[in-house]
């Protein structure tokens, strides 16, 4: 049976910051609704006390016309209520079947029975397309399976209503595909579904109607048919933003600034060449697993690499760390914001000038003139905080990512690679990378964008390398970019 | 534009919230406790010790409290930078015992040959000295290079040191000699300005950890590192060279501690320093540094270290409960104190 559900003002504050003013609608029961709204916009908030991991400070919503609040994850998902999380809730050191069966787990008397866990767990394994044993340990497991992995988590659960909060932000287009037939199955068998993406194509494909937020508030819902992307993003963001990218303009002719020849990581990238001149974007095409972060993790002396010849500025280095690579003007920012992109435990100004620390120390740390530059930035990049003395974990998606590009920038990098530099983003924020990624090309800078965005690469990059299973397989001009070409390389069906 | 509502905190209420944010008055008090609970536990035990014995408060008394902390305060302020780092050392006891035999034999093996005893005695110092950094260093090489975990390595050296002690003392003690122990004892018992030597030494050390701490580079990447590892590497943060230092700067604090512990009593023997590592982990962790690394605070540190001398010392003053249970009241407010504290992650 289907769950209709129905917010009735929900209000909820963390201390005194209330992130929810009073939502109310409805969701009809078997449909796929999109859930739109910048980070910070209170969707994230939202799912979170229907699926019982907040309660509403006030309000409540009913579930097929009884009210409800749920005060944990468990009491909801007895009325069939499972949220996906964006990000990862897997116990690393626990194989695949024991993290589906995480709390729920079968019992033969006294003992776990493990083989009819693997066998369920492997059907559901097999339906979200995830290949592997299900006594895989999830710490051997890439980005993009362990998200499968919650996803069969929540299958298995027999969800009657299923909340997907981003669910494809590290999916490759093939396991983004076989998720939206799994949605249509799941919508089919009647059940109702949530889904939250900042990526509006997807939106446009599989839901049957969006409601917007902005700012904590619901704005407005429409069946999807009616709605084009444009209108969707105008409303999240709640002003016209017609033009996404700057417009390209072309480097000048320069001898290049880092060249990479033969460069092999073994078991990821394999005799990689390619080079970046001054004011060019340089983008990386590729599916997860193609090998791209790998390839500059490598090059920067984080994986061991085992042949290749760097040249920086046309001299030959030796990079053995992300010290050596600054030193010689190259930063790396990861595509793991909080895994190794930023301390979220430490503050806004710890995070801003680790980089640059000498700049600040004479001998003894000037914190002042850190408050300064952090305040200087703050601006530049437009990071909104309401107090410079928050911790980075206080900031949304977005403006953490805008303030580690500002750490890593700091240091004043002359090549700079982005690995997945919008990666969970909202559109406005979006919108603002993209033009300072321009600007930094337009300052002469060399900028390397790795990114599974293909829509992003063809906005933005003059030349495109896309690889395949640790390999260049081409490099694609400006003019050569489409996304079948790129698609169409990255899968070997070129 | 009005501070825009920052996005859902994944873990509830920020917990950066300074004071001019304005938070509900409870939480505030709550976090001012947080802040300042060691500091106010150590002035309600001094008032309950002041009034159970008025022998107490006497200069006397505090200034032999205070002297007999040094040993261990100044291995805890050292302590602290290893465990914000996301560190431990588990060796630091038999490694005081070890140095402090290792420093008497030498100074009785050349005081024979060398006309002035100032030099034994600064000699062993020095030599007391380089013998922590090296222990230090061997320690971060380990862990580092080896890439052995710090509890396993301290674990195996915790035995080995203590075991190289009492092969060198056969068993039994090591003892200086008297002419050299004459010129040393002023060490620990001499005074300046009114105060023993081994608070000057502790005040100075703290003092110095704070500031390496707080204002310097080393002191911030050694924050960067407990509080994520993976972070601060790909910041081009050299975290080998800033774990390895840690260890060093431990190892040289060990130092320090057991050149003012040899000339009280003139001797090391297996028994030397035992359990001082545990004292030196509970001041660290009572005075508000989070075992998992990350942050910390050196005078929060000092001030644990003081308190678990002060429960000690008015055991002994006092005859409600027996002295032979005063582990278990240093335990009972080890566990408090945690207690309070958890609500900060």
């Amino acid at each position: 049976m289907s769950l209709a559900v129905e917010f009735r003002s929900i209000s909820k504050s963390f201390g005194l910051v209330e992130v929810l003013h009073g939502v109310s609608f409805a969701l009809q029961p078997g449909r796929v609704v999109g859930l739109l709204g910048e980070n910070g916009a209170g969707k994230s908030t939202l799912v979170k006390i229907l699926s019982g991991y907040e309660q509403a400070s006030e309000g409540d919503f009913t579930i097929n016309g009884v009210a409800h609040r749920f005060a944990n994850s468990r009491e909801a998902e007895r009325e069939g209520v499972v949220l996906i999380h964006q990000e990862f809730n897997l116990a690393e050191d626990l194989t695949i079947a024991q993290n589906i069966f995480l709390g729920h787990e079968r019992l033969n008397g006294w003992l776990l029975d493990d083989r009819s866990m693997n066998a369920a767990a492997l059907e559901a394994m097999q339906k979200v397309g995830l290949a592997a044993s299900p006594e895989t340990k999830v710490r051997k497991l890439i980005v993009a399976e362990k998200q499968l992995v919650e996803i069969a988590k929540a299958v298995s659960r027999n969800a009657r209503l299923l909340v997907m909060d981003e669910p494809t932000a590290t999916l490759t287009p093939t396991e983004t595909e076989r998720l939206f037939v799994l949605i249509a199955q799941l919508k089919a068998q009647g059940v109702s579904i949530i889904y939250i993406s900042h990526k509006l194509d997807e939106v446009e494909r599989v839901t049957d109607e969006v409601v917007v937020m902005r700012d904590g508030r619901f704005i407005a819902r429409a069946p999807t048919c009616e709605t084009t992307r444009q209108q969707m993003a105008n409303l999240m963001v709640g002003r016209d933003v017609s033009d996404m990218y700057p417009p390209k303009e072309l480097p000048p002719v320069a001898a290049p600034m880092l060249k990479v020849s033969g460069l092999t990581v073994p078991g990821w990238a394999y005799d990689v060449n390619f080079e970046v001149r001054p004011g060019e974007i340089l983008g990386f095409a590729g599916l997860v697993g193609a090998g791209r972060t790998e390839l500059f993790e490598g090059l920067l002396g984080l994986r061991p690499r085992s042949a290749g010849l760097i040249e920086i500025g046309g001299h030959a280095v030796d990079l053995r760390s992300p010290r050596q690579g600054v030193r010689q003007g190259l930063a790396y920012l990861s595509e793991d914001r909080k895994g190794k992109g930023l301390h979220v435990r430490l503050g806004l100004r710890e995070n801003l000038t680790l980089l640059t620390l000498e700049r600040y120390a004479h001998p003894l740390l000037d914190p002042r003139a850190e408050r300064d530059a952090l305040r200087e930035k703050v601006d530049e990049f437009g990071i909104r905080t309401g107090d410079l003395n928050n911790r980075a974990a206080s900031l949304s998606g977005g403006n953490q990512q805008k303030l580690a590009l500002a750490k890593f920038l700091h240091a004043d990098p002359k090549i700079i690679v982005l690995d997945e530099p919008t990666r969970g983003v909202d559109v406005g924020a979006k919108r603002d990378i993209y033009f300072l990624i321009q600007r930094l090309a337009r300052e002469g800078r060399g900028v390397v964008v790795v990114s599974s965005e293909l829509v992003e690469l063809i906005g933005l990059c003059h030349r495109v390398v896309v690889m395949r299973a640790g390999r260049v397989q081409t490099t694609l001009t400006a003019d050569q970019l489409t996304e079948e070409e790129l698609i169409a390389h990255a899968t070997g069906t070129h | 534009m009005p501070p825009a509502p920052t996005s859902a905190p994944v873990s509830g209420p920020s917990p950066g919230q300074t004071p001019g944010q304005s938070p509900a008055g409870a939480s505030r008090l709550a976090q001012l406790v947080q802040q300042i609970g060691p500091l106010l536990g150590l002035v309600l035990l001094c008032i309950a010790g002041t009034v159970l014995n008025p022998d107490f408060a006497t200069t006397d008394n505090i200034l032999n409290v205070l002297t007999r902390t040094a040993f261990i305060g100044i291995i805890a302020v050292g302590m602290t930078f290893v465990i914000i780092s996301g560190g431990i050392d588990l060796s630091v006891g038999s490694m005081a015992a070890l140095i402090a035999g290792s420093m008497i034999l030498l100074m009785n093996t050349i005081s024979g040959s060398l006309g002035s005893p100032y030099l034994v005695v600064g000699i062993g110092i020095a030599f007391a000295l380089l013998l922590g950094a090296l222990f230090g260093l061997a320690h971060g090489l380990l862990i580092t290079k080896g890439r052995i975990e710090p509890f396993i390595v301290t674990l195996g050296t915790l035995g080995i040191f203590r075991a190289y002690l009492t092969y060198f003392a056969n068993g039994g003690a090591i003892t200086l000699d008297n002419a050299v122990s004459d010129i040393y004892s002023p060490v620990y018992y001499g005074s300046v300005l009114g105060l023993p030597i081994p608070i000057w030494v502790l005040l100075l050390m703290a003092v110095a950890g704070g500031v390496v701490l707080n204002r310097t580079r080393y002191g911030r990447y050694v924050q960067a590192i407990g509080s994520n590892e993976q972070v601060a590497r790909y910041a081009a943060v050299e975290v080998d060279r800033i774990k390895i230092l840690t260890y060093v700067v431990l190892g040289l604090c060990v130092g320090v501690a057991t050149v003012l512990y040899v000339p009280r009593l003139g001797s090391a023997s297996p028994t030397t320093g035992l359990l001082w590592e545990l004292e030196a982990i509970a001041s660290v962790i009572v005075g508000g540094t989070a075992l998992k690394g990350g942050e910390g605070k050196i005078a929060g540190t000092v001030i644990g270290a003081i308190l678990l001398s002060v429960i000690s010392n008015i055991l002994n003053l006092t005859s409600i409960i027996s002295v032979y249970l005063n582990a278990a009241v240093q335990g009972v407010v080890i566990i408090i104190v945690a207690f309070l504290q958890r609500s900060r992650r």
